[in-house]
């Protein structure tokens, strides 16, 4: 630390006016850098949400997508297969991701529990695409006809990941105090498990969940290729479904300014579900106190 | 030899009368066994899944990989009627985007973290952070709304023009002017990155130790000296696997990519004005019109190149990080 020490000696002249600017050069720009950061997601929520809101209507929840170009109709069929192609996911995924969380967490030691571990963030960095392409040839491909079952299954992969990590984390948090008390007491290690871990990590789980559920819920790329998109009402999961994102990319490339304004009012109940999702999430875990 | 023999089955016959004592005092308690049963044939079906993705994508690429060889990384046209395919401009737009993003990104998303650490009052650090963590929620569809019906105009107007007057001399901004292009694609991803490069560069700021912090500054240094000399070395491993995972997460994204770039193959070039092509673009305008044989193959072909290409990325990233000696980055599962 020699020349460090030297370096920072105050009050020498020029050098000591450097050292200055450099700070402050450095505290500006930071700070530019940040406030840009904040300003887009700002302009982006704002722009999104004023001209969203004005097309948001009973109309727009309760109708089919109007004639391609003209105003009016809504976005039932989207809203409809939304509900039922992501409920479905979290129907497989959640339970494999919780399972595979307390595996990490319980049961898991020495090298397969890391391969384990190794495979589940490996999980999460492959791109969503590529969980489309797999339920595309695997189920619509041999089916030939697209389908909302293969669209639930490509979005299941999605959420194991992100459950999985969030149980493993927050059942790792629960005091082992508590487990040997459960065990002295005579309980089963299952029962310990399920009675006394679990619920103590409830919320932890449940938030892990939520985040899942939010973020598939907003994914297109693997429903473009399995779902598909249909613009009429219909509750089949062995036929082409439309789902929110889905709806939104498909008037997105419609080159009418009607059709565009109708993305926009998706676009803002998509931002919605996944900010205030994130929001309440974040005040559930008292996230907004200071570390 | 006898004695061995004899002391082979003394073993044998230990380790197979302590098996069934685990076997009986697991059947004692019926609902442990069912419960681990269960909790390992669910492990099983994550494992095998992915497994199964690698497998499915790999079967099912094979015919093109037999046709074409590597010249599948060279060919120019992935041109169905013809059947002869190719990736080489997907390829090279997959790699250019990201990397583009990933360069103005990584200073932007340090620079943020700094303050984030160090500048900011700290009454706003917890709020601030988590409306950058925020910018990471946003679906990408809504993104590439905006960008579509916003930024391309714009991009086509004002933006690219302006760039060819005063930076025209430089090669990424010469060429033609369509507004679809390669800049708009990697706009849209260094938005996409910026708070994932954000939040784990803050996360490996915030484990600096304070004494580290504290030596400098008694030294005399200025709180930018601090950070010169005392953080960002410290927490330079952890910033660059945390450019790593935002590099794979920019290769594979898809949609909002899909909606600016063009989708029409030039011949690669620096020129970020040109139209391109991504990987996961050339997927999700092929696989509608796929037929089986060739063409479908080159699809899944396509696929696997993108699923390689990140996992490599991942993995790289990934022992980056765990050589901080933490499996997860902070309080964040990335």
């Amino acid at each position: 630390m020699k020349t460090a020490a030297h370096l920072f000696q105050p009050d020498r002249g020029a050098l000591h006016l450097r050292r200055q600017i450099a700070n402050y050069l450095a505290v500006g720009l930071t700070t530019l850098f940040a406030g840009a950061a904040i300003f887009f997601l700002g302009y982006l929520i704002v722009y999104v949400a004023r001209l969203g809101i004005q097309y948001l209507n009973i109309d727009f929840f309760t109708q089919p997508p109007g004639a391609e170009g003209e105003a009016g109709g809504g976005v039932l069929p989207a809203i409809e297969g939304s509900l039922i192609i992501v409920g479905l996911a979290a129907a497989i995924g959640v339970p494999l991701g919780i399972f595979t969380g307390i595996y990490l967490s319980e049961f898991g030691r020495g090298r397969i529990a890391s391969v384990v571990r190794f495979l589940v963030d490996i999980l999460t960095g492959i791109p969503s695409i590529i969980f489309g392409l797999f339920a595309w040839v695997l189920i619509v491909v041999p089916q030939h006809h697209f389908s909302g079952f293969a669209g639930s299954v490509a979005l299941s992969i999605i959420m194991i990941p992100t459950v999985a990590r969030a149980t493993e984390e927050v059942l790792r948090l629960v005091p082992k105090e508590m487990r040997e008390g459960s065990v002295a007491l005579g309980a089963t290690e299952s029962r310990t498990i399920l009675r006394v871990v679990i619920p103590a990590a409830k919320s932890g789980i449940i938030t892990g969940i939520l985040l899942a559920v939010a973020r598939v819920a907003g994914e297109t790329a693997p429903l473009l290729m399995t779902a598909l998109g249909t613009n009429f009402s219909r509750i089949s999961l062995s036929r082409p479904m439309d789902a929110l994102p889905l709806r939104v990319f498909n008037f997105t490339l419609d080159p009418f300014a009607a059709d565009h304004d109708k993305a926009y009012a998706g676009a803002f109940v998509l931002m919605m579900l996944v900010l205030v999702t994130s929001f309440a999430v974040r005040w559930a875990t008292g996230g907004f106190k200071q570390r | 030899m006898q004695f061995l023999f004899s002391t082979a089955i003394t073993v044998a016959s230990g380790r197979a009368r302590a098996w069934i004592r685990k076997l009986q005092v697991q059947a004692r308690r019926p609902w442990d066994f069912l419960f681990r049963g269960l909790t390992y044939l669910l492990v099983l079906v994550v494992l095998c899944t992915v497994v199964g993705i690698a497998w499915v994508m790999l079967s099912n690429s094979l015919p093109t990989i037999q046709t074409f060889g590597w010249s599948f990384l060279t060919n120019e046209a992935f041109d169905p009627v013809h059947n002869t395919f190719g990736v080489r401009p997907a390829l090279f737009g997959t790699l250019e985007t990201a990397l583009f993003a990933l360069i103005v990104a990584l200073p932007l998303g340090v620079g943020t973290a700094i303050f984030l650490v160090d500048f900011c009052p700290r009454a706003l650090r917890a709020p601030l952070g988590f409306i950058v963590d925020l910018l990471a929620a946003i679906p990408s569809i809504v993104l590439g709304l905006w960008g579509a019906v916003v930024m391309v105009p714009w991009l086509q107007n004002t933006g690219q023009p302006w760039l060819q007057k005063y930076l025209g001399f430089l090669p990424f901004f010469q060429g033609e002017i369509h507004g679809y292009s390669i800049l708009a694609g990697g706009l849209l991803l260094i938005v996409m990155i910026l708070p994932i490069l954000t939040a784990i560069s803050r996360e490996v700021m915030l484990v600096v130790p304070k004494a580290q912090r504290e030596g400098l500054l008694a030294l005399g240094a200025t709180r930018w000296e601090v950070i010169r000399y005392a953080v960002l070395p410290f927490a330079r491993a952890g910033i660059a696997g945390g450019a790593i995972l935002a590099l794979g997460r920019a290769l594979g994204e898809t949609i909002a990519v899909t909606l600016v770039i063009g989708n029409q193959a030039a011949s690669p070039s620096l020129h970020l004005f040109d139209t391109g092509y991504t990987l996961s673009s050339v997927i999700a305008n092929q696989f509608g019109e796929a037929t089986p044989g060739l063409f479908q193959s080159a699809v899944l072909e396509a696929g696997l190149i993108l699923l390689i290409i990140t996992l490599i990325v991942n993995i790289f990233a990934r022992l980056l990080i765990s050589r901080l000696g933490r499996e997860r980055v902070g309080g964040l599962v990335v």
